[in-house]
């Protein structure tokens, strides 16, 4: 999608963290990305970027740094903004940055047992370290927090998990009933994605991207096209703009029907999940009549979309969603009518707005918590605006406000995408732009609303017009931790309610 | 709760074919028969599958899912996903093995009791797919695990996977 909206301060290192807090307090936007790329072959650098949200002027605002490659360090940012944590802990491992004073600086996704030390992939002269070279056991324990004291008792969960579901470890801290303390640790689904993508040429990298995380695939695509076109300035014709809005709510409609359901199997309750099930089946069926695609894979391409919805894909789009929105219709009467469902789920798994805010929350989870944070009403007014959207909102941040939200951005996906079908009636012409391809240099924010929260990717290009840098940021990243904070205090059995509640994205948050 | 019955009775067991010009799945129902056939010969009544993510994206679990949503419902034909390795005739694995991983697929299939069988599902986990080449993938499962059976796709829709089950049960 077309935008110009990136604004880029340079400054030097010294003024980095004044200037970020700057920024964070005067947008009250917490850090959407935080990223490295080593420029040490062309200037001897690494560029550090940290970018933040304008919600009011509709654009991006990024500070930007040099320190010198050969003593990669800096003062840490986490230390005043923890939303800046994780962040930071993804560059010292992936570049070997040195962030003074970090409160945390642990691995994140490269675990010690099998990644040996001084291995740094994301630099450009990064060789995969030998077969067998490991880090020196009295190194390779990773260090969970440990809460101790009489009575206290630890549970470790994971990564294998008991459903079909992705690997992740957590571990629990318990006093008797109540859990005190949470921690994840994830990485486990890490393949190496932002590696992979360099040196890519953009159109091919597209269908690598939506291979990213399965259940955003189309989200994945769109965000990264996104990018590129705005590198390419390349105008996206007003009719791929709103199919790419289409889908994007078809994509956030069988997850959101997903997530219903699991809330509700979650506390024992299978009937409703049943039903959920049909309703999702149904989307996904609908999706692949459509474009061929169940999940909506090989739709997006650079300038445009691939093919145009017909006219009795409409038709049958707008059938199989009055069919889909009466069963959620029925759906919610059955959740909201079941006292025992609703014991469970009000006041369980509260993630506080102030603490929300904090962790740099995005997304639907923040939206239950009280947060107005969409970008769907900050980006493409030309395509939300004219259909009158407003963001779902709720205050308790427990599992239910996040239910909630989600019964009713169904609805509001249903409204959407009606319009959005009745606006694409009275257009005509190719969805695509017909483009000479001429590699081009340049560097960009591609985003969109995906069904979780914000998916930001940064790109840069070369000359050769060859991908050199792409940093990827899934609104599972910080949403984990907003999990950890909500389950304190609750007992152990309310952790899987709380985490489908979140239903947060394995291989989104480790790439 | 009135409500609650209301609606369940209402809707029976299954509320509506998916596939409305094909109606309601016929050929799942031939597959369905010849499968339960199959596994009652050579597993007694229930074939059990314990499923292990090594780095998929997450459609493969979600078509897995499917197959076992009342639409397609495998249940019924007497296979059954299991929450322990313990009680499992067969691994399906998914994802091209993160280097994370590979210590605790290898431990899950370690505790699965003989005779044991290895089914890889989507195309990342024949040999990386996508993913093959970079720094923290394997070449797939078989660098890990003795492999049985394949099943192709990304990701193989519910269909394919009743119908590749029907395939590898035949073998």
């Amino acid at each position: 999608m077309e935008r110009k909206n990136e604004i880029y301060i340079d400054i030097e290192p010294g003024r980095f963290t004044e200037e970020c807090l700057g920024l964070h307090k005067r947008l009250e936007s917490p850090v959407m990305a935080y990223f490295a790329e080593d420029l040490r072959k062309e200037s001897g650098v690494f560029r550090i970027y940290c970018v933040f949200l304008d919600r009011k002027a509709g654009r991006w605002e990024a500070v930007r740094t040099n320190i010198p490659g050969d003593d990669p360090k800096m003062p840490s940012l986490a230390k005043e903004m923890y939303s800046a944590s994780l962040f930071e802990r993804e560059m010292a491992e992936m570049f070997g940055i040195y962030f003074e004073g970090s409160p945390d600086s642990r691995r994140l996704v490269l675990h010690e047992e099998v990644w040996p030390e001084g291995y740094y992939p994301l630099r450009k002269d990064f060789a995969p370290p030998a077969p067998g070279l490991k880090t020196p056991v009295e190194r390779s324990e990773y260090r969970f927090k440990r809460v101790e004291g009489e009575g206290i008792f630890e549970v470790p969960v994971g990564p294998v998990h008991a459903g079909i579901i992705g690997p992740g470890h957590f571990r629990f801290s318990a006093a008797g009933e109540p859990i005190i303390n949470l921690e994840t640790r994830l990485g486990f689904t890490h393949r190496g994605v932002e590696k992979m993508l360099e040196g890519m040429d953009a159109r091919d990298a597209v269908s690598l991207t939506e291979k990213i995380a399965g259940d955003s695939a189309f989200a994945y695509s769109c965000a990264f096209c996104g990018g590129i076109e705005k590198i390419y300035d390349i105008r996206v014709p007003g009719k791929a703009k709103m199919i790419r809005a289409l889908f994007l709510e078809m994509e956030r409609m069988y997850n959101h029907a997903n997530d219903i359901g699991g809330i509700a199997t979650d506390v024992g309750f299978s009937f409703p999940n049943a039903l959920a099930s049909v309703i999702k089946e149904g989307l996904l069926a609908l999706n692949g009549k459509l474009t061929g695609s169940r999940y909506l894979k090989g739709v997006n391409r650079i300038g445009g979309i691939a093919a145009d919805i017909s006219t009795e894909g409409k038709a049958l789009l707008l059938k199989s969603l009055d069919t889909a929105q009466k069963d959620l219709g029925e759906l919610r009467e059955i959740l909201h009518s079941s006292i025992s469902f609703m014991d469970r789920v009000d006041n369980t798994g509260i993630l506080k707005k102030k603490t929300a805010a904090d962790l740099g929350i995005t997304g639907l989870a923040a939206r239950a918590s009280g947060i107005r944070s969409d970008l769907r009403s900050v980006f493409d007014g030309d395509i939300y605006e004219a259909c009158g959207f407003k963001p779902a909102m709720e205050e308790d941040g427990d599992v239910l406000a996040r239910l909630d939200v989600r019964l009713n951005e169904f609805d509001a996906s249903v409204w959407l995408i009606k319009k959005l079908t009745a606006m694409l009636g009275n257009l005509s012409g190719p969805p695509e732009t017909e483009t000479k391809w001429e590699p081009k240099e340049g560097f960009s924010i591609g985003c969109v609303e995906a069904w979780r929260g914000p998916l930001v990717i940064w790109v840069r290009t070369g000359k050769d017009g060859r991908i050199e840098r792409c940093k990827i940021v899934d609104p599972s990243f910080r949403n984990w931790q907003g999990l950890c904070f909500s389950v304190i205090g609750d007992i152990i059995p309310d952790f899987p309610l709380c985490n489908k509640s979140f239903d947060l994205s394995y291989p989104g948050n480790d790439l | 709760m009135k409500s609650i019955l209301r609606i369940k009775l209402k809707k029976g067991t299954l509320s509506r074919p998916i596939h409305p010009e094909k109606g309601l799945l016929p050929e799942i129902e031939v597959m369905g028969a010849e499968l339960r056939k199959k596994i009652k010969e050579r597993f007694g009544r229930s074939f059990h599958i314990r499923e292990v993510d090594t780095g998929s994206c997450g459609a493969c679990e979600s078509e897995i899912i499917a197959a076992t949503s009342p639409i397609y419902d495998i249940q019924r034909f007497g296979i059954d996903f299991v929450a322990s390795p313990r009680h499992a005739d067969a691994l399906l694995v998914t994802g091209p093995v993160s280097k994370n991983m590979a210590a605790a697929l290898r431990k899950t299939y370690e505790a699965m009791p003989e005779p044991k069988f290895v089914i890889t599902l989507g195309d990342c986990a024949k040999g990386g797919g996508a993913f093959k080449g970079s720094y923290y993938v394997s070449g797939g499962v078989k660098e890990v695990l003795p492999v049985d059976f394949h099943i192709l796709g990304c990701p193989p829709s519910p269909e394919n996977i009743v119908k590749a089950l029907l395939v590898f049960l035949g073998k």
